[in-house]
């Protein structure tokens, strides 16, 4: 089985970062992935994305053009990859940040309240971390536990406290549904 | 079980650099390599090897040059307009016979371009690129396991037959991320064999000389008809290449590096579809594998070319399989990158017109 994401936001929302966790994680479940960011004439404030694939056999493409699964952390994403989406794909999508609705009928569609869910805990930057909670316990893709130890890998320089946030965070999301 | 780790694939490089025992790096900063200089620049100073940041590409292919006539495993990277610039001194280390490697990880072209991934230096890598009658062997890896491999390949090859030689990449390749095992042991330096024609000092034996021209009349024509020689020995043993499904193809995609993955992708589309579709995949660009996709070519009717860019490796296709087989193209050039789907419809347009 392969299943291909992509990963969109604004530079700063921790995109290129929740793809990388993806896809250790997928590598911690003996999985098959591949990482490819956006990369280059990128600025702050303007949009990041990747694609991640994760699957039981070598992955021939690491380009993804028809994603299974999108995760969207920011408005002008939702408009550029909505009609990308494969026919009964999941779009999870961040609902503190993005007002408008998605347009497709033939998708499942899961509006995460993900900015307004990490301000609880006290900190909007892991509102990656959020979705990628709800997107473990949605599709069974990859364990709760082993997004934990690939965010521990990510941010290895980070402090324990940090570390232990993130790990709440992802439990939000994996709790919220 | 061997470890994994995911990595960039412009760390993996970094990684089979040093792996393959080589020592002196020289280069210049370019977009979509410069994980490359930066990653290295910690690795060699780790390992005890020279790291130089230098002023120009051209700078750094000249202390190659240097590094390569003292014997030791050297290497520059940079990417296309870098790598132009380059040319003289490849042709120079060309022409004096010296092994060393070059790593282009190909961006948009041609000036300065972009720093999308491309192939447009195809033409570039398997003629040559410089003046003057040579060729660099040209290897072109279409995983980050493969870029963890090929520096080790790359220097081999080039020390066996003493000549300069290129991995090609493309920004793809170097920006993606693969788990990447570390399938052999690091070569000591100090365990490499020593070079009969390195510049060490000449005292207690005869005096050397590394040089790309001798003045002395015909003297160059029979240096030149010696290396052509060289160079019909690496056509005949090591072209390389990875075949799948060609049994029973109606269709076989020729692609390489990045193409490669998209073509494998969408030959699976393709056979679920029942398109009885192939591949063959060149791992050395020069030389290319012509003897296999001759065999192809005279019991395949259709090919399709992959590229990123508006056809250079179709013309290797068109003469390895004769002009006998119907060649087609599909191209994205200036930093476009081909997809799967987009792939797919071309092959349904040849076969479902072939019908």
């Amino acid at each position: 089985m392969t299943r291909e994401l992509i990963i969109a936001g604004f530079g700063g929302q921790g995109v290129v970062s929740s793809g990388i966790i993806l896809a250790h994680a997928g590598m911690l479940e003996d999985q098959h992935v591949t990482f490819f960011p956006s990369y280059g004439a990128e600025m702050r404030g303007g949009t990041a994305n990747c694609s991640v694939v994760i699957s039981s056999e070598p992955v021939a493409s690491p380009i993804v053009a028809e994603p299974d699964i999108l995760i969207i952390m920011n408005e002008p994403s939702l408009i550029r990859f909505e009609p990308q989406l494969k026919p009964q794909g999941l779009l999870l999508y961040n609902k503190t940040l993005i007002k408008s609705e998605p347009k497709r009928t033939d998708i499942t569609i899961i509006p995460v309240p993900a900015n307004a869910i990490a301000e609880e805990l006290g900190q909007g930057r892991i509102a990656n971390m959020v979705m990628l909670g709800v997107m473990a316990k949605k599709t069974t893709l990859l364990k709760l536990d082993t997004l934990k130890k690939a965010q521990r890998v990510r941010y290895k320089k980070a402090s324990e406290e940090q570390l232990n946030l993130n790990d709440q965070a992802l439990e939000r999301g994996y709790n919220f549904l | 079980m061997v470890e994994k780790r995911l990595m960039y694939g412009n760390h993996a490089l970094v990684e089979g650099i040093i792996y393959a025992g080589c020592r002196f790096f020289a280069g210049y900063p370019i977009t979509p390599q410069n994980e490359v200089p930066e990653y290295m620049s910690i690795r060699m100073n780790e390992e005890g090897g020279v790291f130089l940041q230098t002023e120009s590409e051209i700078a750094a292919i000249n202390m190659l040059f240097g590094a390569g006539a003292a014997g030791v495993r050297a290497t520059t990277s940079s990417s296309s307009p870098g790598i132009s610039l380059m040319q003289e001194g490849i042709s120079y280390i060309a022409g004096a016979d010296i092994p060393v490697l070059i790593i282009n990880v190909v961006r948009g072209g041609p000036g300065l371009g972009n720093i999308a991934p491309a192939q447009s230096d195809y033409y570039q890598a398997t003629r040559g690129g410089g003046h003057g009658d040579y060729f660099t062997i040209t290897l072109a890896p279409n995983s980050v396991q493969e870029l963890f491999e090929f520096p080790r390949l790359a220097f081999e090859l080039a020390e066996k037959y003493r000549n300069p030689a290129l991995i090609l990449a493309d920004g793809l390749l170097g920006q993606m991320m693969e788990p990447v095992e570390f399938t052999f042991e690091p070569i000591d330096p100090k365990t490499l064999p020593e070079k009969n024609y390195a510049l060490t000092g000449c005292k207690g034996r005869e005096r050397r000389v590394v040089r790309s021209y001798d003045l002395r009349s015909g003297k160059l024509e029979e240096l030149n008809w010696k290396r052509y020689k060289k160079y019909q020995e690496i056509i005949k043993n090591e072209q390389r290449y990875e075949v799948i499904n060609d049994n029973d193809a109606d269709l076989m995609i020729v692609a390489y590096g990045t193409c490669a993955r998209v073509a494998a992708a969408t030959m699976k589309m393709a056979r679920d579809k029942g398109l009885k579709v192939g591949l063959l995949r060149p791992i050395t660009l020069w030389p290319f594998p012509k003897d296999k996709l001759a065999e192809l070519g005279a019991r395949i009717n259709n090919f399709l070319v992959v590229e990123m860019n508006c056809g250079q490796m179709i013309d290797d296709v068109r003469a390895a399989t004769r002009f006998r087989p119907q060649i087609h193209f599909h191209g994205r050039p200036g930093g476009g990158v081909p997809n799967p789907p987009e792939v797919l419809k071309k092959i349904e347009e040849i076969l479902g017109g072939a019908q």
